[in-house]
């Protein structure tokens, strides 16, 4: 049986790692993570978690045994942050490739320069394309959730998955998270079986160089080119939808919370007016939806639980109907407008004549609160432009004063 | 220690036909490295020569296992493998990693320096050919003074070459080994006794270079020894702390014969520019080492 406990989100990603029976933990202090590996620590110098722990000199270094002990079947945890997260960018990339299945919680937090330790989106969100998958998480109960679905998916597809929660709002932030029993999870998550072997009578050589066009192997056949390897990656992520779907389904028949839904809904079935968000901001959203409910205006929330794969055709059929949709976001694509903006943007186009008022606001950068005032402000902005006044090109800035 | 030529394993884990130069000091090693580490080997490489020796997809000459890895990662990565089988219950293999000069005095020291001090159960070879060879021949803080490179094209390198084995011994190592890629059963040795022990096991490998140095691909093994015989390189392990000449250099040390350097500097073309003065400073620089390791060695 399970138990509810008040925990912070960093005390829920560890206690959740320790649920998932990771084998090696490789991990490296930054604000607002330091907590998970600390707690880590505890648990297997307690020996209450048989794993190997890594004190590693760098994020580089994290990532690097992470991906070499995944490389030999062992299930591999580590956690990071903002600068540590893009320190360990080539590494992202090599992991990806490599089709290892890493399990990796981002505190989300603003890079330097200048120096900030508070939340914001930009770190996890700089590494869209490196081939990771994103779960982006509502709440601490959704950390503990995400990250057991998280080992189970990124497992089953052999792609490597950032759990990413808002530093401080959720890393910091106690909350009660009913806890499942270690039985339950093991249900759930099997143990990790290598898809290939490691002995010496049939040596392997692991991802050495690979060429332009396909090369027959000693046998004859053709082997994958460069491309050939890099679209098998694609074809994973294009796959990984309704993988997801139904391993959420499953998890929900397990657990009792169904992760089914790659978003998060709040009152949008009448909607004509959505924030569309990401993290904790969707509960943030949720309130000032109440109010404006209370003010007559028919306000949803769609929140995004996975960022990559996109769910554009769910998010599509989401909005269809909508009139005006505020994208309001804690990371910007400097040059152009927040990632989510676009991303639904050409969701929409994709999905034919769907053509609702979409603004963007950057919000929240470095740790900036979040104020109910602001989001009324962005959904007010949203309403007027529905209504046909003047339209603004670019994404506002609420609260980033001088 | 030592063992004849004839009591070598007749096993081979490098097929003939790799894809290093010719005359290639690599591959001589690497051969012997392989031999004395066995088939429960397994081993890690970032981006440099000994990748291209491991060959193209979907085929490599190496008959262990093998895992590549980024370029500044060979020791978290061999770290990865050791704490990987440890966690599954695989604790018959040998972890080796092994990277060039470039990717250990330089890119790789971080994670390097960080796998010695935490004591990883691995053995990590930095095969020395002192410059980034791979991409062209570029400096690296291990090319010798002296020396031109495709970065030092027309003022050589100025700077002495970094001391990393003094580095690496500063980390408190159980095992700590010279060696050159012209004394096979000196490679062979140090492998075997590296084998048996627990903890980071570091070996330093020299390496000639033929298209690198500038030197006809005849003369690899000619080089190797002259490196030795002048002292350039001296042959030696630290056994926790306490150090031991080995092979020729122990015979060197023993007849007190020394070549002087510029039996060796000027059969390269890398060091053609270098004048009379720098090549008594360089072996004013040699000379001094060679006297602190005879001290050191008790000679
Ligand atoms: C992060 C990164 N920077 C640069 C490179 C390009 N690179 C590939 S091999 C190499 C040089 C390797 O030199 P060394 O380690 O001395 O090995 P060698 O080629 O001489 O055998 C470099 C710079 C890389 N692979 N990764
Ligand atoms: S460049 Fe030098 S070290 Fe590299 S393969 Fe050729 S000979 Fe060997
Ligand atoms: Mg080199």
């Amino acid at each position: 049986m399970g138990q509810t406990l008040i925990l912070t989100g960093n005390q829920t990603a560890a206690l959740a790692a320790k649920l998932c029976r990771v084998q090696v933990i490789a991990a490296y202090p930054i604000t607002p993570q330091s907590k998970i590996p600390e707690v880590l620590s505890e648990y297997v110098e307690k020996g209450e978690l048989p794993a190997e722990f890594v004190r590693v000199e760098s994020e580089h270094s994290a990532m690097g045994v992470c991906i070499s002990a995944s490389m030999v079947g062992a299930r591999v945890f580590t956690a990071t942050a903002a600068n540590g997260l893009a320190y360990m960018h080539e590494q992202l990339h090599w992991a990806a490739g490599a089709r290892l299945p890493i399990v990796m919680p981002v505190t989300n937090r603003g890079l330097g320069a200048p120096w900030t330790i508070l939340n914001d989106m930009q770190d996890s969100i700089a590494q869209r394309d490196t081939g990771w998958m994103q779960f982006y998480c509502l709440n601490n109960q959704e950390i503990l959730d995400q990250t057991i679905l998280a080992y189970r998916t990124a497992e089953a597809l052999l792609v490597p998955i950032m759990v990413c929660f808002d530093g401080f709002r959720l890393s910091h932030t106690m909350m009660p998270v009913e806890i499942p029993s270690q039985d339950e999870v093991d249900a759930f998550l099997p143990p990790y079986r290598l898809p290939y072997t490691i002995d010496a009578q049939n040596p392997v050589n692991i991802n050495p160089v690979v060429m332009t066009d396909p090369l027959p192997d000693p046998a004859g056949e053709l082997a994958p080119s460069y491309m050939g390897f890099r679209r098998r990656l694609q074809e994973a992520h294009e796959s990984a939808l309704p993988v997801i779907a139904r391993l959420g389904r499953e998890f929900g028949e397990i657990f009792g919370r169904s992760y089914e839904d790659s978003l998060y809904r709040y009152r949008n079935e009448d909607a004509d007016f959505l924030f569309l968000t990401m993290g904790s901001l969707s509960s943030e959203a949720s309130d000032t939806v109440d109010i404006l409910r209370d003010e007559g205006v028919r306000a949803g929330v769609i929140g995004l639980r996975v960022f990559r794969p996109f769910p554009a055709h769910q998010l599509a059929s989401a909005v269809s109907g909508v009139k005006g949709i505020a994208v309001v976001e804690k990371a910007i694509s400097y040059g152009y407008e927040g990632a989510l903006a676009t991303e639904l943007k050409a969701a929409l186009f994709s999905a034919n004549g769907l053509r609702p008022v979409v603004t963007n606001y950057v919000v929240g950068l470095g740790g900036k609160d979040v104020k109910p005032t602001d989001l009324l402000e962005a959904a007010r902005d949203t309403l007027t432009q529905v209504d046909g006044a003047s339209r603004h090109e670019h994404p506002k800035w609420l609260g980033s004063g001088v | 220690m030592s063992t004849a030529i004839l009591d070598l394993p007749e096993e081979e884990y490098i097929m003939p036909g790799t894809r290093t130069c010719a005359g290639c000091g690599l591959p001589i090693a690497y051969r012997y490295i392989l031999k004395a580490l066995g088939p429960k080997t397994i081993m890690t490489h970032p981006a440099c020569c000994l990748t291209i020796l491991h060959g193209i997809y979907p085929k490599t000459p190496i008959a262990i296992n093998a895992v590549n890895n980024t370029f500044a990662s060979t020791a978290a990565s061999a770290t990865g493998l050791a704490a990987g089988l440890k966690a599954t219950g695989r604790n018959d293999f040998t972890v080796l990693a092994m990277a060039g000069d470039g990717g250990t005095f330089d890119m790789g020291i971080q994670a390097l320096s960080g796998a010695a001090e935490r004591g990883t159960d691995i053995i990590y070879v930095c095969y020395d050919n002192e410059a980034y060879m791979n991409t062209g021949v570029q400096r690296s803080s291990a090319t010798p003074s002296g020396a031109m490179t495709t970065t030092t094209p027309f003022i050589p390198k100025e700077q002495p070459k970094k001391d990393f084995v003094q580095i690496m011994e500063a980390h408190h190592l159980p095992y700590l080994a010279t060696a050159c890629s012209a004394y096979p059963g000196d490679v062979y040795n140090k492998f075997l006794k590296a084998r048996e022990i627990k903890g980071t096991r570091f070996i330093h490998l020299a390496v000639p270079c033929p298209p690198g140095w500038g030197f006809p691909t005849k003369d690899t093994v000619k080089l190797g020894r002259l490196s030795v015989e002048t002292g350039v390189v001296v042959l030696y392990e630290v056994v926790r702390g306490a150090l031991q000449l080995t092979g020729k250099s122990l015979s060197m040390a023993r007849s007190g014969r020394k070549k002087p350097v510029e039996d060796y500097l000027k059969i390269q073309g890398r060091f053609k520019k270098m004048t009379a003065e720098q090549i008594a400073d360089f072996q004013r620089q040699v000379d001094e080492r060679w006297e602190q390791l005879m001290a050191r060695a008790e000679f």
